[in-house]
């Protein structure tokens, strides 16, 4: 895959490297500070370790924004149980492209990361959960984990300091729903990929019912630098409470999409003007999505905003997994509601009941909707079965269904108002059918 | 027991150990949380969502099957929040559901139209498609409907957890989502049945019972199942003097709601067009149809005539007929004929067991002792497909109690499984398999030792030694065959014991001995095909047989009774544990009478009527109860449960018979004679596999 030009507006940290000759390899890696935080662990205390990431204020990246280094700590490292690491490289959320670059790209980053982690909670071994469809990364992996076997990176007696940690992939079947944490172990043990009942959470009973550190990749990604150039160092490049640098997924209808590494907090509307180099076709800007196709939808007019969790959860959104999603105003948010919700129906595992039957119904109510044959009461029901759904589901899969559909009926209303009566779609003169 | 915390819900102060789920405390204080999914014993799911509720601290509602109660929570079910939550939850369980009601199965007796009726919408607001997946039919006796399906994954768990079979999954994912078979598009299982039993909707329904009859149109009838010595109660559904249907629903009798295919559907023999309905003669070498008067003026003429010749009588009893026909009859035998020619076909030893008990600290077990002693050694048998009663418990112990279970078995056995230790011997060498077992059994706190007939004569009193030098408290269980093989040896169908283990001092004749002796002058048959593998010697001998069928042995009879089967009667029976139960009378067949009122009616004719006493059930228990040791239960607590009869503790006093111990080794999908008129066992694909 070709990276997109780089945006002098970007901050390189986790991407410093993509651009390097061989980027994937070790020598490249080696030349270019490579595993030299994982040397300065090795002389660091587990509790100094954590408590560098703490530091940091390093957040989850795949979504909840959880704080990195609290999770870690809460891995019973006196357990007689044996620890284990496990990355989550199942990125499936739609408007997200950030993990398979990372991997793609710098795959040696990400083995680093998963090394601090496991000297920090005394794991041997790890496992990377790739996503079913990124089939060609699973190869990249691999290699660089060959690499890091040969050079004596993974093993028995890593760089005969006799430390023994273990790396394998494993590959996903093709269900979003793998990428919920709890799904992710039971498929990784070949399981049926249903999510698990928590408590217990995976830092306590995860892999095999033992301690796991369960996080994503752009999460390990980021451990390196910390480490490298301190926890103060990586705070400092966001906002008070959301450390370091994000990779943003721009897409949509900007002139310049693609993956850019920014610092937390960086203004929504520079990211599209700026960065992105604006709206297509000179079009006026609709709504966005901030952060993946589960993250409620931000109008026009609500996206001049710091894209930290904080900020962003305080206009009733979440900054999410990072899929920055631009729509302009031709966009018909019927179909991009019954487009998300298509997708929502067609991942959900089944398990429970408000989820299994709540998506398809409002796929096929959205459906109908679209078609011109829906009714006023309809708009009332799609908010009100959303809301059925909203917090009353197994797993966050039925929310991330729920929200953007509640987001865009309460938005967009009128949009839905002139879809009534049979009239044809405002947006989409003769491709009604296509949705 | 955990300590008591103190909780609210609804405002009420109430009380329940710390720890328990929130669903099951409110149940213990009398709130009922619906749910679909959860199931009490088998793992949680938190799939239906239907049990939310609102715990006052917590941002979002909580699933009380989940959650465990603290105290000081304060829990709320009745809400306006809670009461959309479970209405809107049914709102989505109907949109692909058919709403096929009137031609369900289950229609009255559903789940989910209960749920529905209590805590759902009046009206439907679902106007799009519904997702139509066609009928399966997995097996003779399970058909899959998928749209009623709700997904609730309890028989899934029923046949993993419960069975130990796993021969259901779910294949697909979302509103597509179905229960699939473990062979693609059949099943190859126990046929149990379970799976239909559990299904709170009619997803799946069995083809011995769908299509029969309104759920409201049965009586429902509470009986033991004949077919092997655990004693399940199994509660037939009749209509018209015609069962049905079999299972266990109230969970009422030792077995809970547990059955297998024999318990739930192998009452159908019953029901066989085979059945005989009149009493038969020899004339000029053929049997023909006669009136009941005429055989039994003939049968008792003749054996008035043996009697008063001296004749020699045999008399072979059945392990399926009630206690108080084996008493019935060893009475007639012994009393009025004079004879202690009395046996049946010894299919366990439990008389040596007993006998080897006594003076030691071991007892005999109790059939919950499988599910609640700490360790299970299982020796010789396949537990699993001769006894699956006490595997399904022994399973429930390892599960919920994290039993060990020892299996010395000669072939691979399901409890291996489980097993902490499985040993393979070469048929024979049980104790020596058990004798290496010794450290680990020894380390164990208490145990139950369950044995078939490998275990026999001096081998049973070397297991007792075994065991009593263990140190620790073991109870045994010798399994035996069919119904009432337990309350056969009990009642005195020995012919060196009369009723209660006393020994008769002279020894009468086994069944081997009957068989064989040249110089028989009658042979009286009660619900027993000895002659299927057997010849009779004494080719003169005048042969009376009473059966549901016409047997190997019945063909060679002078007179032939019809019988009443064991569900068309009333008595008690004893299981193999020793746990003594109640027939109830659920159907009848036109001509057939049962033994007790047959053995009555031949004792009039005889003129012993006054020795013998009346033929009801409930005066020879009375009688039972007086002169048989251990079985001084009154009749009421009978029929409110299973009880423990207590035999005679100390020595029996006669010579151990290992010699005439045969068990049939019947297995999931053979019982005897009346497995051989079972249309279900013999349609199964498991069943024709196996013979």
């Amino acid at each position: 895959m070709r990276y997109n030009p780089p945006s002098p507006l970007e901050t390189p940290v986790l991407s410093r490297r993509f651009r390097l000759p061989n980027s994937q390899s070790i020598d490249t890696y080696l030349a270019n500070d490579g595993y030299k935080a994982f040397e300065k662990a090795t002389g660091m205390t587990q509790d100094e370790i954590i408590g560098e990431v703490k530091t940091s204020i390093l957040r989850g990246r795949g979504g909840a924004g959880f704080p990195t280094g609290m999770k870690w700590s809460f891995v019973p490292r006196t357990s007689p149980k044996p620890k284990y690491i496990v990355v989550n490289a199942d990125e499936s959320e739609p408007g997200t492209c950030k993990d398979r670059l990372l991997i793609e790209f710098d795959p040696h980053q990400l083995i680093e990361g998963v090394l601090i982690a496991a000297l920090a909670v005394g794991a041997q071994q790890g496992y990377i959960y790739i996503r079913g469809e990124f089939r060609y990364l699973i190869g990249v992996m691999d290699k660089a984990i060959d690499e890091a076997y040969a050079k004596g990176y993974l093993g028995d007696n890593i760089q005969g300091k006799g430390i023994k940690f273990h790396l394998a992939t494993h590959s996903g079947a093709g269900a979003y729903e793998c990428g919920e944490e709890s799904a992710l172990l039971e498929s990784l043990e070949g399981k049926r990929g249903n999510p698990r009942i928590r408590p217990p959470f995976p830092a306590v009973a995860g892999c095999y019912q033992s301690p796991t550190i369960l996080n994503n990749v752009e999460t390990f990604c980021a451990v390196p630098s910390i480490i490298l150039n301190g926890g103060l160092w990586f705070a400092g490049l966001g906002t008070p409470k959301n450390g370091g640098t994000r990779m943003f997924c721009l897409s949509g209808h900007v002139n310049k999409p693609g993956v850019y590494e920014l610092p937390m907090g960086f203004n929504l509307m520079r990211m599209i003007n700026e960065v992105g180099g604006g709206i297509r076709g000179g079009k006026k800007l609709k709504a966005v999505v901030p952060g993946g196709s589960s993250c409620p939808i931000l109008k026009a007019d609500e996206c001049d905003l710091a894209m930290d969790y904080d900020t962003v959860a305080a206009a009733k959104s979440m900054l999410g997994s990072g899929g920055v999603v631009v729509l302009d105003e031709d966009t018909c948010m019927v179909k991009f509601a019954l487009r998300i919700m298509r997708f929502y129906a067609h991942e959900s595992c089944g398990w429970c009941i408000p989820c299994r039957e709540g998506t398809t119904w409002l796929k096929k109510l959205l459906t109908r909707f679209h078609e011109g044959q829906g009714q006023r009461s309809d708009i009332v029901m799609i908010g009100d079965l959303s809301r059925n759904m909203l917090g009353r589901t197994f797993c966050p899969l039925g929310d991330a269904a729920a929200m953007p559909t509640i987001a865009i009926v309460e938005k967009f209303r009128e949009e839905f108002e002139a879809h009534l009566d049979g009239k044809p779609c405002p947006h989409e003169k003769g491709s009604r059918l296509a949705a | 027991m955990a300590d008591l915390v103190k909780f609210t819900i609804n405002g009420q102060e109430l009380e329940a150990p710390a720890g328990m789920l929130v669903i099951e405390a409110a149940k213990q204080n009398g709130i009922e949380i619906p749910s679909f999914c959860y199931y009490e014993g088998y793992s949680l799911q938190a799939a239906c969502r239907m049990c939310l509720v609102e715990v006052e601290k917590m941002p979002k509602m909580q699933v009380a099957c989940t959650l465990p109660v603290s105290a000081g929570m304060v829990i709320r079910t009745e809400t306006d929040q809670v009461k959309l939550a479970r209405k809107s939850t049914l709102e989505f369980l109907l949109t692909n559901h058919p709403l096929d009601c009137p031609v369900c199965d289950k229609g009255g007796e559903c789940e989910l139209q209960d749920m529905v009726f209590r805590y759902g919408a009046g009206e439907s607001r679902y106007t799009e498609t519904k997702i139509h997946v066609n009928e399966q039919q997995w097996s003779p006796v399970v058909f899959y409907d998928a749209p009623r399906c709700i997904l609730c994954f309890r028989c899934v768990r029923a046949c993993d957890e419960g069975m130990g079979v796993s021969a259901l999954g779910v294949i697909n994912r979302g509103a597509q989502s179905l229960i699939s078979p473990n062979m693609g598009d059949h099943l190859e299982c126990d046929e149990c049945g379970q799976c239909i039993d559990i299904c709170p909707v009619g997803a799946l329904t069995s083809g011995a019972y769908r299509y029969q009859t309104r759920p409201w149109e049965m009586e429902h009838v509470g009986t033991i199942c004949t077919h092997c010595s655990d004693g399940c109660k199994t509660t037939l559904g009749v209509r018209n003097d015609e069962i049905v249907r079999g299972n266990n629903r109230d969970r009422s009798g030792v077995n809970g709601e547990f059955l297998c295919i024999k318990g739930r559907y192998a009452f159908d023999f019953s029901e066989s067009a085979e059945r005989l309905q009149s009493p038969m003669i020899r004339v000029n070498g053929k049997l023909e149809e006669v009136s009941w008067s005429k055989a039994l003026e003939t049968i008792g003429k003749k054996f008035a005539e043996v009697k008063a010749k001296g004749g020699k009588f045999g008399v072979i009893g059945s392990n399926h007929t009630t206690n108080e026909e084996n008493y019935y009859l060893q009475k007639f035998a012994r009393q009025g004929l004079g004879t202690n020619n009395i046996d049946h076909q010894r299919t366990g030893d439990v008389v040596t067991l007993v006998d080897a008990l006594s003076g030691t600290t071991g007892r005999l077990a109790k059939t919950e002792d499988f599910y609640e002693r700490k360790a299970v050694l299982v020796i010789g048998a396949d537990l699993s497909a001769e006894h699956p009663f006490l595997a399904f418990q022994t399973r429930a112990n390892y599960r919920h109690h994290e039993a060990h279970v020892y299996a010395v078995t000669a072939e691979a056995v399901r409890e291996d499984n489980m097993a902490t230790r499985s040993v393979r011997v070469a048929k024979g060498e049980e104790l020596a398999g058990v004798e290496g077992l010794r450290d680990a059994l020894a380390a164990e706190t208490e145990l139950v030792v369950v044995f078939d007939d490998s275990i026999k004569g001096d081998k049973v009193r070397s297991l007792v030694a075994f065991g009593e030098s263990l140190g620790i408290p073991v109870s045994y269980c010798a399994l035996v065959d069919y119904s009432n093989s337990r309350g056969a040896i009990d009642m005195g169908l020995v012919a060196e014991l009369n009723p209660g283990f006393h020994a008769t001092g002279t020894a009468g004749a086994s069944v081997d001995e009957m068989l064989a002796a040249n110089d028989l002058a009658a042979l009286w048959v009660v619900g027993s095909n000895p002659l299927q593998n057997a010849k009779l010697a004494a080719s003169r001998a005048f042969v009376v047989v009473q059966d549901l069928f016409l047997t190997e042995t019945a063909q060679r009879a002078d007179v032939v009774l019809p019988t009443a089967s064991a569900y068309e009667k009333n008595g008690t029976v004893t299981n193999g544990c020793g746990e003594v139960q109640r027939l109830k009378r659920a159907s009848a067949t036109m001509g057939a009478k049962t033994d007790l009122e047959i053995i009555g009616l031949i004792a009039k004719e005889m003129g012993l009527a006054p020795l013998m006493g009346p033929w009801l059930p409930e005066t020879v228990y009375a009688e039972i109860r007086k002169t048989v040791k251990g079985y001084d239960i009154p009749l009421p607590l009978v029929t409110i449960g299973a009880q423990q009869t207590a035999p005679v503790n100390g020595r029996v006093g006669v010579d151990s018979r290992p010699d005439l111990i045969r068990s049939s080794h019947d297995k999931l999908f053979t019982s005897g004679t009346l497995g051989r008129y079972s249309t279900v066992l013999n349609s199964v694909i498991e069943g024709r596999q196996s013979r």
